[in-house]
């Protein structure tokens, strides 16, 4: 059954099981050690793998001397350069598993597959690689040069011709406008640092592939493994039990797996192969840093009159599949604008390859454009949240086509200005220029809008009605800490009128039926709960028109109440009764959900709010308070979504204020490439945070109303603190992190009154 | 050959001296409940007890516990019966991903050996040294508050 041939649930719809917190499935394996990672996986016979990566940022491999290595004890196979690799190719570029030329420190180019960790460990420091270094190059302004060593020979190292999109008469409008706002903004290279690394385990048996990744997506592992060893897919099979965390790195199959499989297909045993803390810190994706060229201009009243936006993106050494980091969204889409034009160039830099991050481009843009907003705001003496709302529109202007929900922004600007105090708030006298050394305090407002979170076709599920009255249901699409099990029980249970936990849900294995969607874009809920929903409702049609043969009356007379299939006037039965009555006793339901609505433009908007200290005697910036208001349509599970958005907030908050991947530029390698010194947000630097989805089914998006919430409550934290920096000490931020460095530097230079930018 | 005493069970077992206990309860006792994330005291996710007190298992070589008690998430429940703090985990939904969550709860564990009264500041003191990067500790906050409420003198 298709999820577009039932009834939506429109707003008010009376739901039992759908809008409650129920408690997240897994839990009691997560908090007992039971749950099952990939990388807890110990077969019979199994070996370990470890990978030597390049230490130089750009080198020629010369030759690899495998000879001391493969003597060490406990080794098995040595796998080395453009041979080990067996033809498989790597990246958007196809270049060589171990490629003839390493383009970043940490570049494969070879692994060993040993009986212990440490015994392949020991013999990757065994292997003798001759290098020939070549110059390097890192920073996307350097990359730019033409004097710039190159990477894959493309002019300016860019990766393709810059994309443009333009509407409207920009540098007309730009000429013509009253109020011009112009600066170059910067974001850093952060690192998703997952705590669990990327790895898998391969078991190559002769006609057979397993693999137990670490993945968001095991439909996608399934293809470009069999896609880059030359099987059919049908003999790849992925398993992924849980996953402990992806955030967009895991969205996309690295080498992981294919070192995995090719020593597996080699020594014909199981085989583990993870990444280490350095491997997972400079070779398993990043959000790249970019440079962002804004100007604006509005009317007197702060309405756009033009934007444009020069983006510049670090692609690292390669192009990795997945999302794009979408860079001109925001610019194009949050708000009314008849001239806008973004272009944007990804740029090559010896540096570990980029890979979406968690709303990837939205983010970074988000800054920028959000910082600018509320400039103009305060050039003007306007209200930000008012001036957001001048600027509203309902419809996606570059496809000229309604939101399908076109009215939530405005009413996000209603629910958080009520909800945080936002008109009470405190109104700060001017700072001192460069500060007093004391602590001041500053409000921030920003708003975003995310280009998915909507169903990514297709999704498929099946539901299987048992005597015991409990449903198990069936897909292949993973669970990665998001909650997905649950939901989906929930949906299922709701339309089959059974307690939750009656509901059994089996994923993550793609043995386990039609292909499904990686968990990205935010799309695995509104994919998968229509057609778990689909499934559900075929799986009841089913044992109704049983029923109704069995009582000896039409389909319509039956109706499912509670475990109970009643006729209007030829009696009852229970769900075993039907089921026992068939052959074999149960019903299996499919449902799908294979297209979308085209007519609306489906797109997930929010805002921040974010309370800040700033001591002007330390540089240091403490977020105090943070309240959230995203829109993710109809809330399946308020307990789930709270945690979806505490977790973007948390992250937001790092990417504010302290993660930023360095890289020294005469070496070429990454500074900080451990958790010690990459600096993820801990327990103590978060802050009371509000967490409260505006809950409005968008019927437009889907039958049941649902979005996705897994990224876009992180777009809007960083311009919302850097713009309360602002409020508290007059200063405007156009580079993040906002690190005590770079706040004392900024304090510094408002104090010496020539160089004071005007606050 | 040593023995360590893991979850009260004594296990004999061969390793070499520069092996940390963290890989031993993984790797030879099938412990993996205890997670690796740095390998190098950044994290907490291999936090264990040793004779109650929360150490990063990482950091320990499995050869100087032989004498000691050591405690795993595996040991803690009761059968179906949950610990207060994994029960407040559960409760307050404190994990996303959980790959932290084995150390995040032996943290409050140990922090709770040392004063069963300890309050929602004192365990959430605990957990400085946890890393949860799917950033759950709003949650984790609210799990140490709920764990202060509930046990015995939880007025702390
Ligand atoms: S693995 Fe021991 S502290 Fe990170
Ligand atoms: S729950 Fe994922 S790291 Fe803490």
């Amino acid at each position: 059954m298709d999820e577009s041939d039932l009834p939506t649930w429109p707003p008010g719809t009376d739901l039992e099981t759908v809008g409650t917190g129920v408690p997240r499935r897994e839990a009691p394996a997560k908090v007992t050690g039971g749950a099952v990672y990939s990388s807890d996986l110990r077969l019979p016979g199994q070996l370990y793998a470890a990978i030597a990566r390049s230490p130089h940022p750009h080198a020629r491999v010369r030759s690899i001397d495998t000879e001391r290595a493969r003597r060490q004890p406990g080794v098995v196979s040595v796998i080395a350069g453009e041979e080990g690799g067996e033809g498989v190719t790597w990246y958007e570029e196809s270049v060589p598993l171990f490629g003839p030329v390493a383009r970043f420190a940490g570049d494969e180019v070879a692994a060993v597959a040993a009986t212990s960790l440490e015994a392949a460990r020991d013999a990757v420091r065994a292997l003798n690689v001759d290098y020939e270094v070549l110059a390097h190059v890192v920073g996307i302004d350097e990359a730019q040069r033409p004097e710039a060593p190159s990477i894959h020979g493309t002019p300016g190292n860019r990766t393709t011709d810059p994309k443009v999109e333009e509407r409207g008469d920009v540098a007309a409008a730009l000429a013509a406008a009253p109020i011009r706002i112009e600066h170059t903004y910067r974001t850093p290279t952060a690192v998703h640092n997952a705590l669990e690394t990327h790895g898998a385990v391969a078991w190559w048996q002769p006609d057979r592939l397993t693999i137990w990744a670490s993945t968001q997506g095991v439909t996608q592992v399934a293809q470009m493994t069999a896609e880059a060893l030359g099987l059919d897919q049908s003999q790849v099979r992925v398993i992924t039990e849980h996953v402990g965390g992806g955030f967009g790195a895991k969205q996309v199959p690295w080498k992981d797996v294919a070192i995995a499989a090719l020593l597996s297909r080699r020594t014909g045993r199981p085989v583990q192969c993870a990444y280490d803390r350095h491997g997972e810190n400079v070779a398993a994706g990043k959000r790249g840093a970019t440079r962002q060229r804004v100007r604006i201009g509005a009317d007197t009243d702060g309405r756009l009159l033009a934007i444009d936006a020069e983006l510049v993106g670090d692609s690292g050494a390669y192009q990795t599949a997945g999302e794009a980091a979408a860079l001109w969204g925001p610019y194009q889409g949050l708000y009314r604008c008849d001239n806008v034009r973004t272009s944007v160039t990804y740029v090559y830099t010896n540096t570990g390859p980029a890979v979406a991050f968690r709303a990837p481009g939205y983010v970074e843009a988000a800054f920028a454009l959000e910082s600018a907003m509320d400039e103009l705001a305060h050039r003007l003496g306007v209200d930000p949240i008012e001036l957001r709302r001048r600027n509203h529109t309902g419809v996606d202007q570059q496809q000229a086509k309604p939101w399908s929900s076109p009215d939530s922004l405005p009413l996000i600007y209603d629910r958080i200005s009520a909800l945080a105090g936002w008109d009470a708030r405190p109104r700060n006298a001017p700072p001192a220029p460069g500060g007093d050394g004391g602590v001041r305090r500053g409000w921030g407002f920003a708003a975003s809008d995310w280009l998915a979170g909507k169903a990514n076709p297709p999704g498929y599920a099946s539901v299987e009605l048992r005597t015991d009255g409990s449903a198990e249901v069936v897909t292949t699409v993973q669970d990665i800490g998001t909650g997905t099990r649950t939901v989906l029980a929930q949906v299922a249970a709701e339309e089959l009128q059974l307690p939750v936990e009656e509901v059994r849900v089996t994923l993550g294995d793609t043995a386990a039926g039609p292909p499904s969607p990686t968990s990205s874009g935010s799309a695995t809920t509104p994919t998968m709960a229509p057609a778990v929903r689909a499934a559900a409702a075929d799986a009841r049609h089913q044992l109704v028109a049983a029923a109704a043969r069995q009582l000896d009356c039409a389909p319509g007379d039956v109706t499912l109440d509670h475990g109970k299939l009643v006729a209007a006037n030829s009696g009852s039965r229970t769900v075993a009764e039907v089921l026992e009555g068939l052959s074999p006793a149960a019903v299996h339901g499919w449902g799908e959900l294979v297209a979308v609505d085209d007519s609306v433009s489906v797109r997930t908007f929010g805002a921040a709010v974010a309370e800040v200290s700033v001591d002007t005697g330390t540089g240091e910036v403490r977020v105090t308070r943070m309240v959230s208001v995203p829109d993710c349509g109809r809330v399946l599970n308020p307990t789930l979504v709270a945690s979806q958005i505490i977790g973007g907030v948390t992250q937001g908050i790092g990417f504010a204020l302290t993660e930023s991947q360095l890289v020294d530029a005469e070496l070429g390698l990454p500074v900080n490439d451990s958790l010690e010194e990459y600096l993820v947000p801990t327990v103590l630097d978060i802050c009371p945070i509000e967490a409260v989805p505006l809950d409005r089914p968008d019927t437009g998006a889907n039958q049941l109303g649902v979005k996705g919430i897994g990224e876009p409550p992180m777009i809007p934290v960083a311009p919302a603190i850097a713009n309360a920096v602002f409020d508290a000490i007059g200063i405007r931020f156009h580079e993040l992190p906002l690190t005590r460095r770079r706040v004392l530097d900024a304090l510094a230079e408002a104090a010496s009154p020539d160089e004071s930018e005007p606050a | 050959m040593l023995t360590l005493t893991v979850n009260g069970q004594p296990h004999p077992v061969a390793v070499e001296p520069r092996r940390i206990l963290l890989d031993v309860l993984r790797r030879d006792l099938g412990l993996t409940g205890t997670k690796e994330v740095c390998e190098m005291g950044n994290c907490g996710a291999c936090t264990v007890l040793l004779d109650d007190e929360a150490v990063y298992s990482c950091l320990v070589l499995a050869v100087e516990c032989e004498a000691q008690e050591i405690e795993t998430v595996e040991g803690l429940a009761r059968g179906q019966e949950l610990t207060a703090v994994q029960e407040a985990f559960v409760a307050c939904d404190a994990l996303q991903c959980g790959f932290c969550t084995p150390g995040q709860i032996l943290s409050m564990e140990g922090a709770l050996r040392r004063r069963p009264d300890a309050d929602e500041a004192a365990l959430t003191e605990a957990v400085t040294g946890n890393l949860c990067r799917c950033g759950a500790y709003r949650n984790i906050v609210a799990a140490a508050g709920r764990v202060a409420a509930t046990s015995s003198g939880g007025a702390g």
